[in-house]
């Protein structure tokens, strides 16, 4: 599959307008991300890639950077293929 | 763009609506005098298949989109909002299990739920705790292969019957959403009645004394009980009251237009007087508007668009305070009648002054919808 970096750089950037946000930066750790987008975020992952995320892939290391949730769409996609 | 149901759509709000008009109207203002439902009208909406509409087939339910769901909502709250009410909390505890549940957990549950065959229920709100959500007082801990949690919840929606509750509580500090069934060790129940509306929803308060939950019956992960399952499950809640609100405002400008065109005042019938036609068109306009939000939501969840989150949040805000004016102007037109029990708009106004406060109140509302919505517009 394509890298998903580049859709998810773009969601962030539209998100967070003035946060120079890195791949590995830690999205939590901004302190911009409220409940709504938590849930939000696993929609848009769904939507945009096509796949599900499970009850097993809750953990924040999973969300928590660019760099994580990119990873996480390969495993998803993967086990999907 | 098109909006219109589609026949199986326009279809089966035919069949909802027969259904309402057969089983809940006709006794609705008894269930609301008595304080409960009966539970032969339960086992009969679980046999129709109303408990599991959205779930999938695979799962016992009927695989139905979120429009026809909404359809359903619109309809039972049109005849009984406390009935609606069990739609409410049942929905939201399986699409719980049903989106954020293990393999075990929807394989026991989800089928079970679907058909009625168990009932469920939400267990977030406590003596002290409403819409501050995020400070919940009831805490569980580990201990061996099971949780024991300590605490109290309160204004549960069928708590009275319900087989499992959905229960939020901090498990050593992380948020965690627990699935609790109702034979388990140190859970208590108590009865709420007297309420102003939903009279029937069979309130109660569960008391967790060392209240024993075996470990599996975690929902989702520890700690994500806020970030992940509170806002899917209150999502499915608002979007459920709204369509609810729609269905209360519908049953007004019915019991309305019949009763203004038998009513004479002055020698004319009421129907014929300006201000009462006034009142009639507020009704229908607000009502029209109400139902067109909760279709646009019920739209970006069939499809799966992140926006529906707040486009829920507006559904719900716009159709509760909607429907709070429509009911007080429907007990206007009926006159000292209105202000009867032999005529059912006064309780269609206690029913939608509850409308509210539940699921996020209008204040809660009016404060997050614009921080929300400036969100979404970062991402159109």
């Amino acid at each position: 599959m394509d890298d998903p970096k580049e859709k998810i750089r773009g969601y962030f950037a539209r998100l967070f307008r003035n946060v120079d946000l890195q791949d590995d930066t830690d999205i939590f750790a901004t302190g911009f991300v409220n409940s709504l987008m938590a849930m939000q975020l696993v929609m848009f992952v769904e939507k945009e890639f096509d796949l599900t995320i499970e009850n097993e892939d809750l953990d924040l290391k999973n969300f928590n950077s660019i760099n994580a949730i990119s990873s996480l769409i390969k495993r998803r996609s993967a086990v999907r293929v | 763009m098109k909006i219109e149901l589609t026949p199986q759509q326009a279809s089966d709000k035919a069949s909802f609506r027969a259904f309402v008009d057969n089983y809940i109207v006709p006794h609705a203002d008894r269930f609301d005098r008595q304080q409960s439902i009966p539970l032969s009208l339960i086992k009969r909406i679980g046999k129709q298949r109303y408990l599991g509409l959205h779930l999938p087939v695979q799962h016992g339910g009927e695989g139905k989109d979120m429009i026809t769901l909404g359809l359903l909502h619109e309809e039972v709250g049109r005849g009984c909002s406390s009935v609606r009410s069990l739609l409410t909390v049942h929905g939201m505890v399986a699409q719980s299990i049903l989106r954020w549940g293990s393999g075990l957990l929807k394989e026991r549950w989800l089928s079970r739920l679907a058909r009625g065959e168990v009932i469920g229920a939400y267990g977030l709100t406590e003596p002290n705790v409403g819409s501050d959500a995020q400070s919940v007082e009831t805490r569980a801990e580990r201990f061996r292969d099971f949780y024991l949690m300590n605490g109290q919840k309160k204004w549960i929606s069928f708590g009275q019957i319900a087989d499992v509750f959905l229960i939020f509580a901090h498990c050593e500090g992380k948020p965690t959403a627990f699935l609790v069934e109702r034979d388990s060790p140190g859970l208590s129940i108590k009865p709420i009645s007297g309420m102003l509306g939903t009279r029937a929803a069979m309130l109660a308060e569960l008391h967790l004394n060392d209240c024993r939950i075996p470990k599996e019956n975690v929902v989702g992960r520890e700690g994500f009980g806020f970030s992940h399952i509170l806002p899917i499950t209150l999502d499915f809640g608002r979007y459920s009251v709204a369509w609810g609100c729609v269905g209360i405002a519908q049953g007004c400008f019915e019991a309305c237009i019949r009763y203004a065109g038998e009513r004479k005042q002055f020698g004319s019938y009421l129907k014929d007087y300006q201000l009462i036609r006034k009142m009639l068109t507020d009704m229908i306009t607000n009502t029209k508007a109400a139902r067109l939000l909760c279709y646009q939501a019920g739209y970006y969840k069939d499809v799966g668009d992140p926006r529906t989150l707040t486009e829920t949040l507006i559904a719900k805000y716009f159709a509760s305070t909607m429907v709070a004016r429509v009911a007080n102007n429907a007990v206007q037109i009926h006159g000292a009648n209105g202000c009867s029990s032999e005529y059912s708009v006064q309780r269609y106004l206690r029913d939608a002054k509850v409308m509210e406060i539940i699921e996020g109140s209008t204040q809660l509302l009016e404060v997050s919808i614009a921080q929300y919505e400036c969100q979404n517009l970062a991402l159109t």
